[in-house]
């Protein structure tokens, strides 16, 4: 009791200034917290067919997340073949779980998630072999495209991050020119006009009858755009290395690659980690800019569903769930890498 | 006669317009223990780091166990695999632990299968009388340590020569002995070795040719007894003056 008294008395009320300070926060709370849960919770609608049965209640309309969710995950994916999307990321969820397992090599369940893994999900999404039915990337959509468009990116835009950086303070000048002009210009362009560049005016640089898919020109227009910001993040790593670790495996006489795989990026990466992660995050929230090149994303279906005539002003409840699904992927993101940080801390 | 391990030929190295190594001439053969001494500035460590080409020279030649320094990276591979180095500042990889840090090289370089690295690394752990802390990251051990960690990370690549580039200089005085200790051993067996310090005692019990430099020349390059006791140029008496 005592304790409480203090420690209320010494974060809370320790001068007159702070003590009315706290009284009107919590008067602020006091009228802003009630009618959320209200809102949120107990006068929501939770199930119903269309906007009207929603009315009765002051709260929020979540029967239109409801009725839409299907839509929200998958897009226009056939509903038939729906199934195909969730073996594939329930493979994936059981290899983020081995991974977790500290019994397992971590190692080869990497691999297995880098390598066989993105053939195997391509199969199962797009199909065309093994006796499943085509469906073409126009019909991907919602989360499950958003999450397509961000892993790829993130798992691309890594390595290729890490090579420019290394190209930028390369000692050969070619190099060295190449890296730098390909980051300052992707880094000085909007991440829209990639876009752009990439969906419309790619296909009148290609020879007639070359046409590759539009969501394939996304992701390469996603991944050397974050790519550039990753090579600067990375590079900022590189630069706080000291001399003295370059001079060290020298003289041991590792060459260029075994000392930036051994020495060099182990220690840099793991200074720039807050950075990486950073950029990851930009880039999966990023991913909903493809909506502007006509494809369906996580938000794009959600913000399509609120125009239905049937659910019409239920655009606030459609904007808060995908802020929500958002918020939690990227606060995980965020929460991991905390963990990996104090992980690699070796207290130098 | 005795192989030559060293020979440096009108070797001259710039930085910009700054001339730091003027028409230097030195031979060491096998087994022979240099200590190079001067004031600061005047090219010491600049001359070794030449030997496994850390520094580039500009002109003249330089001759490492019979391969000859050039921009061919083949050639410098070849030299530093033969050449240990240690350096001030330890330089240990403060993410891998202290086996680790002496395995890396066997393993990458000479391509060791990984048990016979281990063995290899914990031997030389062993001869620094440091094998106890094996598992240990280089941020948990004193400075004497680190730098018998790093005297072990060079051994453990067998080289035929050694460069120690000023190693007690960040130590503090306590632990300098621990360190002077390993490298009086190794100079004992007949590790070919330059030694850039100012640990006088030192290089009186170990040395067999004694190096003044001062502005990027070798002023004085004699037996130590003779060097300490009469030392030719007044240079030389100077500073011996001023530090002994």
């Amino acid at each position: 009791m005592n304790q409480t008294r203090t420690w209320l008395y010494k974060n809370l009320f320790s001068t007159p200034l702070n003590s009315g300070l706290t009284v009107s926060i919590l008067y602020l709370l006091w009228l802003m917290i009630p009618p959320l849960i209200d809102w949120i919770f107990l006068q929501a609608t939770w199930v119903g067919e269309s906007r009207a049965d929603c009315l009765p209640n002051e709260g929020a309309c979540w029967a239109f997340v409801h009725a839409r969710i299907d839509q929200f995950l998958y897009g226009l994916y056939p509903v038939a073949e729906r199934w195909r999307v969730n073996v594939a990321f329930a493979i994936l969820f059981l290899l983020f779980v081995a991974f977790f397992l500290s019994t397992v090599r971590r190692r080869w369940v990497s691999a297995l998630i880098l390598l066989p893994y993105p053939l195997l999900a391509w199969l199962l999404f797009y199909g065309g072999s093994w006796g499943l039915e085509t469906v073409e990337t126009s019909q991907w959509g919602g989360l499950f495209l958003t999450l397509v468009i961000a892993g790829i990116g993130i798992t691309a835009s890594f390595p290729l991050g890490i090579l420019l950086a290394l190209g930028r303070r390369s000692e050969l000048i070619v190099i060295r020119s190449l890296s730098i002009g390909f980051i300052e210009i992707i880094r000085g362009v909007p991440l829209i006009s990639v876009l752009f560049m990439a969906s419309v005016m790619l296909p009148l640089f290609l020879p007639e009858g070359v046409n590759f898919d539009k969501l394939m020109r996304a992701l390469i227009g996603i991944t050397l755009f974050q790519s550039a910001y990753m090579a600067e993040v990375v590079r900022g790593g590189l630069q706080a290395i000291p001399k003295g670790q370059f001079e060290a495996a020298e003289s041991l006489g590792l060459g260029y690659w075994r000392t930036m795989q051994k020495i060099i990026l182990p220690q840099a990466l793991k200074l720039v980690i807050p950075g990486v992660v950073n950029t990851f995050i930009a880039l999966f929230k990023d991913t909903t800019l493809v909506l502007i090149i006509g494809m369906f994303d996580f938000l794009g279906i959600v913000q399509a569903a609120t125009t239905d005539p049937k659910w019409l002003g239920t655009a606030v409840e459609g904007y808060v769930f995908c802020a929500a699904v958002y918020w939690l992927f990227c606060f995980s993101m965020s929460r991991y890498s905390l963990r990996v940080e104090r992980k690699l801390d070796r207290g130098h | 006669m005795a192989t030559k391990m060293i020979e440096m030929r009108g070797v001259n190295k710039w930085f910009d317009d700054f001339h730091v190594l003027k028409d230097i001439d030195l031979t060491v053969t096998k087994g022979e223990r240099f200590v190079i001494c001067g004031p600061s500035g005047s090219g010491k460590s600049t001359m070794i780091r030449c030997i496994n080409r850390l520094e580039e020279h500009q002109k003249g030649q330089i001759i490492v166990d019979g391969i000859e320094l050039t921009d061919d990276l083949k050639n410098i591979e070849g030299v530093r695999r033969e050449v240990g180095m240690i350096f001030q500042h330890f330089n240990l990889f403060p993410h891998l632990t202290i086996l680790e840090n002496v395995m890396l090289a066997p393993t990458w370089v000479r391509k060791l299968p990984r048990r016979e690295a281990h063995e290899k690394a914990m031997y030389y752990l062993d001869r620094v009388k440091i094998s106890d802390q094996a598992l240990k990251f280089p941020g948990q051990l004193s400075g004497g340590q680190q730098q018998r960690v790093a005297i072990a990370r060079g051994l453990c690549m067998e080289p035929k020569i050694m460069l120690f580039d000023e190693p007690t200089s960040a130590l503090d005085p306590e632990m300098i002995k621990e360190v002077l200790d390993v490298m009086t051993e190794l100079a004992e067996e007949g590790m070919t070795m330059i030694c850039v310090t100012h640990e006088m005692g030192f290089a009186k019990t170990v040395a067999d040719c004694m190096i003044f430099m001062d502005q990027g020349k070798i002023v004085e390059c004699s037996p130590p007894n003779e060097f300490f006791e009469s030392p030719k140029s007044e240079r030389t008496q100077q500073f011996l003056g001023q530090i002994l």
